[in-house]
């Protein structure tokens, strides 16, 4: 552990400098061909009903949400794009649907005038006035309350935590009345919710201000979880999360909103259940989301010099997971690397690696590895805040050693 | 509010158009009579509304009716639990029905009503049936919940009744939700957030006030002080216990909550205010007879002599069958006939209930997800392995 540390140590002043724009400049091509692959309605070869029912009757779930839900952008015609960065997309989409749909409205602290403090929001007051884009008082509890209850008669509210940490203070509205009232009603309400924010570990932001509220959603019943990390899907989930009629907690990331993209003109709406096969391989599979996907990345370029194939796989859904992607990926490789934000304890990633244990034991060669960030509060220190999280050099180590 | 007592003509067609008939009451019934409120109405930062209250002989008897059912619901439902028929937690409501009743009589059902786990006769004024009430406290399926809910958890969609919560205070930010929205549609109807005297000490209840007054929502947080807060006295609680006026910069109404009349006129007034100027607070001075819930014998923290000075002097039921009788409305007879017929009523109700069905095994997995999308198929595949498991137990235990 220690000697991992030191080496991720020594690798990070190299990594210090990461271009995010340079080191996915290969991405766009990779998914937009992946997508349609999936929309091919092919799902069921090579699975084995009797030791997957699991997977089997997942594959009709993704089946049936892509063939209702999803406008993906086809490779017969090439279309046109355009470029933008990753809270534009964000912006993009949000604004078509509220063109869309009068019942979309937004709330959370400095949307509207100020435009939003990540501009997810910006122009969008002025556009549609005071009430459909509301700045709030600093009252997390109550105005994620006010957004649930104005979503039990019909409204499509976006709520906006202008951190992810600071929802917090709203758990209760979001575990007991947004997850649970569905269920509680007999089926009387539902609450078509959007609650979106930037979380994960920044730029020296402090433990307060770089949590990872996922881990601690994720138990509870009745709502969606998805993490965006591109502006391609960044669009596509925030317009699906919008359409669900059931509440979906948009997870973004503060290092992520400057990302730039081609994305394409023509209106499309992503699948939420999905993963994104960002590149295919036959070595292992590596599992990530959000930010923790360009470390990967960049780790791929290493480890392919290196003569290693490896998969990656940009979860997304956090909740539910794509047991179906996932699965067939295991299936291929036998080797399972998870690589997340979340702390080591109770993480995306630990409940991840239960269920793929659950589901595909079989297939797997070696006990699958979960790279997660280290159980401490984030410090401010720069050197210390970049040994808490996941870097390169620990992932090409982690790979090594899984395929030996 | 005629919907109450228009379901019971349903079951009981005769009783009533033979009570109404007996007096030939079919042309005088709604001819107004004036009353006055037991007490003044109390204003915080505004001009309280008159004590004189127009009624009509057709709507006391209503008011009676009502009330004495919700009163017997409540009563029937302390037998149920300690028959084990209702389990878990159980917040019973009478010595408030004039509350829930005279609310009702101010609004319609395009008006939202929100409220906290003492739910039970709120939602019958709702327009919710006895046969819902009873099935979802026993937990089966015809509950109004399915059986899912459970005594905290009642809802009624069609009648602008929103729950039905188990979590103190979490329901008032709910009810600034609902006023928000009815602003954004230009609804023309308001929200009534109601809470009870411990839930004022939450500050959520005061982060909804702020934003209902900064954007002039149509909210009514109305207290439901019963002075106490499970075994805490207000004072013991509260610093100040005028809860009518903690909106400082909203303005309150204190009201006598064990009188019908006066909560009808305060919750009209109330709407009107809310209509043209945003928030308003209503305190409603009422009284539990029962403790907090039916773990809570409720005579550890006050004294039985409270309970029954309470119910000699303030009973909303007895304050009624007074106006009734000194109005010449209907005889002594007549309204306990109406009360033997509401007791009948209760008790076909339960006799119902009783026979409905359990959910099926399957119910645990609906309705987690709205129907239709795809992570509602994933749940199918733990249903597949509780099923197994279930029926396995079973035959083990059918054959062991």
């Amino acid at each position: 552990m220690a000697a991992t540390i030191l080496h991720g140590v020594g690798a990070t002043t190299a990594l210090s400098s990461i271009n995010y724009n340079n080191s996915r400049r290969s991405l766009p091509e990779r998914k937009r061909t992946s997508l349609v692959i999936q929309c091919d309605g092919s799902l069921s070869s090579g699975l084995n009903i009797s030791n997957n029912r699991g997977a089997k009757l997942s594959t009709n779930a993704v089946a049936q949400t892509k063939q209702e839900n999803v406008t993906a952008s086809t490779t017969s015609k090439p279309g046109l794009r355009h470029e933008l960065l990753l809270f534009e997309a964000l912006r993009e989409g949000l604004e078509e649907e509220m063109e869309r749909d009068p019942h979309v409205c937004v709330m959370g602290e400095d949307v509207g005038h100020y435009g939003g403090s990540y501009k997810v929001t910006k122009g969008l007051a002025d556009k549609y006035g005071d009430l459909r884009v509301l700045d709030t008082p600093i009252a997390e509890n109550s105005f994620t309350g006010m957004g649930i209850g104005a979503a039990m008669t019909g409204l499509r509210p976006i709520v906006e935590g202008m951190n992810m940490g600071f929802l917090l203070l709203a758990f209760n509205q979001i575990s007991n009345n947004c997850g649970m009232l569905h269920y509680t009603s007999g089926g009387q309400f539902k609450i078509p919710i959007v609650i979106r924010g930037p979380g994960g570990v920044g730029r020296q932001l402090g433990a307060e201000h770089s949590q990872r509220l996922e881990s601690y959603f994720q138990s509870i019943p009745g709502i969606q979880m998805v993490a965006c990390s591109t502006p391609y899907n960044a669009k596509g989930l925030m317009k699906a999360a919008i359409r669900s009629d059931n509440p979906v907690i948009l997870f973004e990331h503060v290092l992520l909103y400057n990302l730039k993209e081609r994305i394409p003109d023509e209106e499309y709406v992503l699948s939420l259940e999905e993963a994104e096969m960002v590149r295919p391989g036959k070595h292992v599979t590596v599992l990530t989301y959000s930010r923790m996907r360009y470390h990967v990345m960049q780790a791929a370029k290493t480890l392919v010099n290196k003569g290693y194939d490896p998969e990656v796989i940009d979860i997304r859904s956090l909740k539910p997971f794509d047991l179906h992607t996932i699965g067939n990926s295991v299936k291929k490789t036998h080797h399972v690397l998870i690589v997340e934000e979340c702390m080591r304890t109770g993480g995306i990633g630990a409940s991840l690696t239960a269920s793929i244990n659950e589901h595909f034991h079989d297939y797997l060669d070696a006990p699958i590895v979960c790279l997660s960030s280290q159980d401490v509060p984030t410090p401010y220190a720069g050197a210390l805040e970049e040994w808490t999280v996941v870097q390169p050099a620990q992932i090409v180590a982690a790979v090594e050693q899984l395929c030996q | 509010m005629a919907q109450l007592t228009h379901r019971a003509s349903a079951l009981h067609k005769s009783i009533p158009a033979v009570l109404f008939a007996a007096r030939g009451l079919a042309t005088a019934s709604t001819s107004p009579i004036t009353v006055e409120t037991s007490l003044p109405f109390t204003g915080h930062k505004i001009d309280p509304p008159s004590r004189s209250v127009e009624t009509s002989s057709q709507e006391l008897l209503t008011f009676f009716r009502d009330m004495a059912l919700m009163r017997r619901m409540e009563i029937a439902a302390d037998s149920l639990y300690k028959a084990k028929l209702i389990r878990g937690f159980c917040h019973l409501y009478d010595g408030q029905e004039a509350v829930c009743v005279g609310m009702e009589a101010a609004i319609n059902k395009k008006d939202c009503i929100i409220t906290a786990y003492r739910d039970h006769c709120i939602f019958l004024g709702r327009g919710g049936t006895l046969l819902e009430a009873f099935a979802e406290l026993m937990g089966r399926k015809s509950g109004c919940s399915k059986g899912k809910g459970g005594s905290m958890h009642f809802y009624k969609k069609e009648g602008g009744f929103y729950g039905g919560h188990g979590i103190v205070g979490a329901q008032v930010p709910l009810g600034c939700g609902l006023a928000f929205a009815q602003k954004y549609s230009k609804d023309e109807s308001v929200t009534f957030a109601m809470y009870g005297d411990g839930a004022a000490n939450q500050g959520q209840l005061f982060e909804a006030l702020n934003m209902a007054a900064l954007w002039d929502l149509p909210a009514i947080l109305v207290c439901e002080n019963n002075h106490y807060g499970m075994g805490t006295a207000e004072w013991r609680a509260a610093k100040s216990p005028a809860y009518y006026k903690r909106g400082d910069y909203v303005p309150g109404l204190k009201v006598d909550g064990m009188d019908v009349l006066a909560v009808k006129q305060a919750c009209k007034f109330a709407k009107e205010h809310a209509l043209k100027n945003g928030p308003i607070i209503l305190e409603m001075d009422t009284y539990r007879y029962h403790g907090h819930s039916m773990s809570d014998p409720g005579s550890t923290y006050r004294t039985r002599d409270e309970i029954s000075g309470v119910r000699q002097e303030r009973d909303p039921i007895e304050r009624v069958r007074k106006l009734i009788l000194t109005h010449d409305i209907a005889t002594e007879k007549e309204l306990k006939d109406t009360e033997k017929e509401v007791r009948k009523e209760v008790d076909e109700a339960i006799a119902q209930a009783k026979e409905s069905p359990m959910p099926d095994p399957s119910e645990l997995f609906t309705n987690v997800y709205v129907k239709g999308l795809g992570t509602e198929v994933k749940l199918f595949h733990y249903i597949h392995l509780f099923l197994s498991r279930l029926l396995t137990t079973i035959v083990l235990e059918f054959l062991l």
